[in-house]
């Protein structure tokens, strides 16, 4: 059989908006994809959390029980529970169906700006302002972290979870990779605070954005830097970075209302997305499509890559 | 059940519930009430207790055959049938597990087999036995057991069998006889007319012969049962009770019975028969009737006193004459011992008496109360106003302790005891050098000088008026002297003109000529002491101070260059000698900085620590503990190694440091310079110049990083930076 082989695709870029969500909860302060990408999750100021059908862009759920604005927010990787963390210093585990608090952890000091499940769902990870990044297990009653990591010298802004590691980034220009596998900490110096960090979806490298206005590209294993990409604007907001599914494209808030996205190996910007007037506060990626979710005031918005959203 | 756990050292078996060890001090427990104590039988089953008087422990349900379901007779089986065929039952068949546990009437435990048992007849067991069975209580009452002898043999003596060992050998590997040995005392050879002896030997045993090891008797131990003392042997039964001389003494502590001796081959006969007499069993044709079948013991059969009685007649008591007495001291009669242990012989010799001296007569008017001398404690003084009371305190000098105000008669030379007395001083020459011819002495001195021994011998006594005007340092004290010497090795040459330590703060006029010794101690002048001292102050005083000076500046001597960069100053200490160890972080950190700026990300701005994740982290992310076996979690508590050697690298007062460090770090210092300058080749041509801040070390990254000298640095630096600070060395 003889067929020749597809032509590849040329890399899609989400730059046709699909929908746009009033979420009607404040601000919102970070929106996320769940694991398979049919759901989001936005963090509202007005201390709820809200679940949206991304395809038809209908409320599903909100829960309520913070005390204070959600910052972050990740879904489990059965869809069954969901933690969030909040400016009131606690790191709360949802249950998707009822809406109940399942477990409310308290323990940081700030508040919480950042929380990822693991794989398994078996540990919340949340960092907070206070500079610590604490282990909660979900799996026992135990109300205290199974360990705190408090090695960075500042505010932990964001961290990621992929396997068998942790990257945190920190206020202090520390991006921080924990290989629980390994037991080593790798430390890489930014020197400009670090807002937002990601891992490629390979898994070979990290991404970080700091306050520099500058996206960097690093070499997990090495830490050279791969790639630098600059243009937008991240003077003094926690904006949201991140990569495209297939790793072709950086994209990253700008507090300039748009969103830009650079190609990973050129370093050229190929998209500058005008979203709106304010800052554009998070974005999320969709984890196999070409899809993506940026938040700007009270808005989410849902970018294709043509008009009729198939892609 | 033995319960012997194996993991244990000890092999102990334990019987029930084990007391809770008691905790002294603690509070008392409260004892457990009675409806809260609970019986469990084996099966974890909770029991009923009834009271021991009204039936135990309640059975089956409520006292019943029942169950909680019900009870339902076992259906009737008959066995008519069976009749024929007898059933054989045995006793086990009636028994249950109570019986049948460890104590109960028919335990079934752990017992060394019949097979396994050596019951064979040895003759040297026996011997031991019945040795034993002699000192027991009941004689002879291993006699049942020496009676019945099972005909088998154990399996160990079949086994010694089957490797060729025979009845009455010993166990062990073959042996050559000896030699019948002589010894030879000293250090003479043997006589030549031995060899004819070993000659005869080899006769009965050549060389290709070996023989069987000797049987050995087995040692018998066995425990002291009463609370009599060693020795004691107990009234023998067949004395007591059937011995027939009621003249006979008994002595409880006779040394060996005469079946002990029978049995150790003394063969003494004994003319005594044994056996049950009287006439309840009749009187045999060849015995006498016995008169005492009715045995009434007497007290005067036994001692009533330890020793022996007094010779002849017993008239005299401790108030005999002199020749009793006496005899009695000097004879080695050892009766009143009793029986000597065994192994024990009485000495040969008295022991030498010891000599006690009696306290000395105290005189008669002595009476034994001490008196203390007042002193004056200025702190608890409350009539004297502060002024006075500081003073007081600070007039005596707070380094000197230990030296009085006022010496004593012997603290003084012979000088100054003749100038206390206002003698004249001695005509004729006061010293043994003034004896000397001339050039003798300046050899002697010149001698004296070159080897410049600490205990110099040659300082004799001056005459005052001498030490006072001439004011050299040949009047110094012997034990002073070396003490200067010692404090100039160890201020000599020293540079740092950070002076942390003043001593004499209070006196300002005192510490300032203190000062002045130390600078000219680093100037390696020998006569610093005398020169900085007050020329118008007493001869005492200058002692003193001279005395005071050199402690203090042994004391506070600096610390070697080496030792002091480890330790870091306090921040709030307003001197400028700050320590390099807190710069060489900042200069990490900039030396990042600039890596960072140069977008050189890597080994410079990475560093890598081990870090323990939690065992239930690990456990939660399904991933095997990376340290398996560590109790950390988290960073390991030195995070960064402050104290490499390359912070050594810009120590600069480094010379009075022992040699052997100078050469670790002139080598380090010339690996840093090739290490430069190659960082030099490398960045010149691609960095034309970059305003970085003066890095003052090296960067601990370099240091971290293993690289050989002449690889490829990542060192991004300023030279020119670099080179002016590290040259001086």
């Amino acid at each position: 059989m003889a067929f020749p082989q597809p032509r590849p695709q040329a890399p899609q870029i989400p730059q046709h908006l699909l929908r746009t969500i009033d979420c009607q909860q404040g601000a919102v302060r970070a929106v996320r994809f769940n694991i398979d990408g049919n759901y989001l999750l936005s963090c509202g100021s007005d201390k709820s959390l809200k679940l949206w059908s991304t395809s038809r862009g209908t409320l599903l759920k909100t829960y309520s029980g913070h005390g204070y604005e959600v910052l972050d927010a990740d879904g489990s990787y059965d869809n069954s529970q969901i933690c969030s963390c909040s400016s009131d210093k606690t790191v709360i585990l949802w249950d998707v169906a009822t809406g109940q608090v399942t477990r409310k952890l308290r323990g940081h000091a700030g508040k919480v700006n950042c929380v990822q499940f693991n794989e398994e769902a078996t540990v919340i990870l949340s960092g907070s302002i206070d500079g610590t990044v604490r282990c909660w297990d979900t799996r026992s009653r135990r109300y205290e972290p199974i360990q705190v990591l408090d090695e960075a010298r500042d505010g932990i802004s964001s961290l990621k979870v992929a396997q068998h590691e942790l990257l945190t980034g920190s206020v202090d220009g520390r991006v921080r990779r924990y290989d629980l596998r390994m037991g080593q900490l790798h430390v890489d110096f930014i020197s400009s605070p670090i807002t937002c960090v990601c891992f490629s979806q390979d898994g070979q490298c990290t991404l970080s954005s700091s306050l520099d206005s500058t996206l960097r590209l690093l070499d997990k294993s090495t830490g050279e830097m791969l790639g630098e990409y600059t243009g937008h604007k991240m003077k003094g907001y926690k904006l949201d970075c991140c990569l495209s599914s297939k790793d072709t494209h950086v994209l990253s808030c700008s507090e300039d209302g748009h969103v830009y996205c650079w190609d990973l190996v050129e370093g050229s910007l190929s998209l500058k997305l005008p979203v709106g007037k304010a800052v554009v506060q998070s974005l999320s990626f969709h984890p196999t499509e070409t899809r993506l979710l940026t938040a700007m005031e009270g808005r989410v918005q849902v970018w294709g890559a043509d008009e009729k959203g198939s892609a | 059940i033995m319960a012997s756990d194996s993991d244990s050292d000890e092999d102990f078996v334990t019987y029930g519930t084990p007391l809770e060890p008691l905790e002294e001090g603690g509070p008392l427990k409260k004892p457990v009430p009675l409806h809260d104590q609970t019986v469990k039988d084996e099966k974890g089953r909770y029991k009923r207790f009834h009271g021991a008087f009204t039936g135990g422990f309640s059975a089956g349900y409520f006292n019943t055959v029942g169950s909680k379901e019900g009870w339902a007779p076992s259906a009737f089986v008959s066995s008519r049938q069976q009749k024929a065929e007898k059933h054989h039952a045995r006793p086990e068949d009636f028994m249950d597990e109570e019986d049948f546990s460890e104590h109960g009437i028919a335990p079934r435990e752990i017992t060394t087999s019949q097979e396994f048992s050596s019951s064979r007849r040895d003759e040297a067991g026996e011997k031991a036995r019945a040795i034993s069975a002699q000192a027991a209580l009941i004689p002879g009452d291993t006699l049942l057991e020496e009676l019945i002898a099972p005909a088998r043999s154990s399996i160990g003596v079949e086994l010694l069998m089957k490797m060729g060992w025979k009845e009455g050998q010993g166990v062990g590997p073959r042996v050559k006889r000896k030699h019948e040995s002589c010894k030879v005392y000293g250090c003479t050879l043997p006589p030549a007319g031995s060899e004819e002896s070993e000659d005869d030997d080899e006769e009965f045993a050549p060389e290709n012969v070996t023989f069987a090891p000797k049987d050995v008797t087995p040692v018998d131990f066995n425990p002291r049962l009463g609370v009599q003392g060693l020795g004691y042997r107990g009234l023998d039964p067949s004395l007591a009770l059937l011995g027939h001389g009621t003249a006979e003494h008994i002595d409880l502590f006779k040394p060996q019975s005469e079946t002990r001796n029978r049995l150790f081959g003394d063969t003494k006969s004994s003319s005594r028969r044994g056996g049950v007499v009287g006439q309840a069993f009749g009187v045999g044709a060849l015995e006498d009737d016995d008169e005492d079948v009715y045995h009434r013991d007497s007290m005067s059969r036994y001692d009533t006193i330890l020793g022996e009685e007094e010779p002849g007649d017993s008239l005299y008591g401790w108030t005999a004459p002199q020749q009793y007495t006496k005899k009695k001291v000097r004879s080695k009669d050892a009766s009143y011992l009793g029986k000597i242990l065994e192994g024990f012989t009485l000495a040969q010799k008295p022991l030498e008496e010891k000599t006690i001296f009696p306290p000395p007569c105290l005189p008669r008017d002595y009476r034994p109360v001490h008196h203390f001398r007042p002193s004056v404690d200025v702190s608890h003084l409350s009539g004297v106003s502060p002024a006075l009371a500081e003073a007081l305190r600070v007039s005596k000098g707070h380094m000197v302790k230990e030296e009085p105000q006022q010496a004593g008669r012997h603290q003084l030379d012979s000088g100054q005891r003749r100038a206390l007395l206002g003698e004249d001083t001695l005509q004729g020459p006061s010293s043994v050098m003034e004896l000397l011819r001339p050039e003798d002495r300046q050899r002697l001195l010149s001698f004296r000088n070159s080897s410049n021994p600490p205990s110099a011998k040659t300082s004799t006594p001056v005459s005052g008026h001498a030490s006072q005007t001439s004011g050299k340092s040949a009047q110094v004290l012997p034990a002073s002297s070396g003490l200067q010497q010692e404090a100039l090795a160890a201020w000599r040459g020293i540079q740092t003109s950070s002076q942390t330590f003043k001593p004499f703060e209070k006196n300002p006029s005192k510490q300032a000529r203190y000062e002045l010794y130390l600078s000219r101690l680093k100037q390696g002048d020998n006569d610093a002491l005398e020169q900085s001292l007050d020329p118008g102050m007493t001869e005492w005083e200058r002692s003193r101070e001279r005395e005071e000076f050199v402690r203090a500046s042994i004391l506070y001597r600096p610390t070697s260059s080496s030792l002091s960069s480890r330790f870091t100053r306090a921040k709030d200490q307003e001197d400028d000698d700050s320590v390099e160890v807190s710069q060489d972080q900042e200069g990490d950190l900039d030396d990042k900085q600039s890596a960072v700026k140069m977008k050189m990300f890597g080994k410079l701005t990475r560093e890598t620590f081990e870090w323990y994740p939690d065992k239930l982290l690990c456990k939660r992310f399904n991933v095997p503990d990376p340290y398996p076996g560590s109790g950390i979690v988290g960073l390991p508590k030195v995070k960064r190694d402050k104290f490499s050697v390359f912070n050594f690298l810009t120590v600069t007062e480094s010379r009075e440091a022992a040699g052997n460090f100078i050469h670790t770090q002139e080598a380090l210092k010339s690996f840093n310079r090739q290490l430069l300058s190659a960082a030099r080749n490398q960045t010149e041509t691609k960095v034309e110049h970059t305003p970085t801040p003066a890095l003052p070390a090296l960067p601990a990254s370099i240091s971290s990083s293993d690289q050989a000298p002449g690889s490829k640095p990542e060192v991004v630096e300023e030279p020119s930076v670099q080179t002016s600070r590290r040259g001086s060395p």
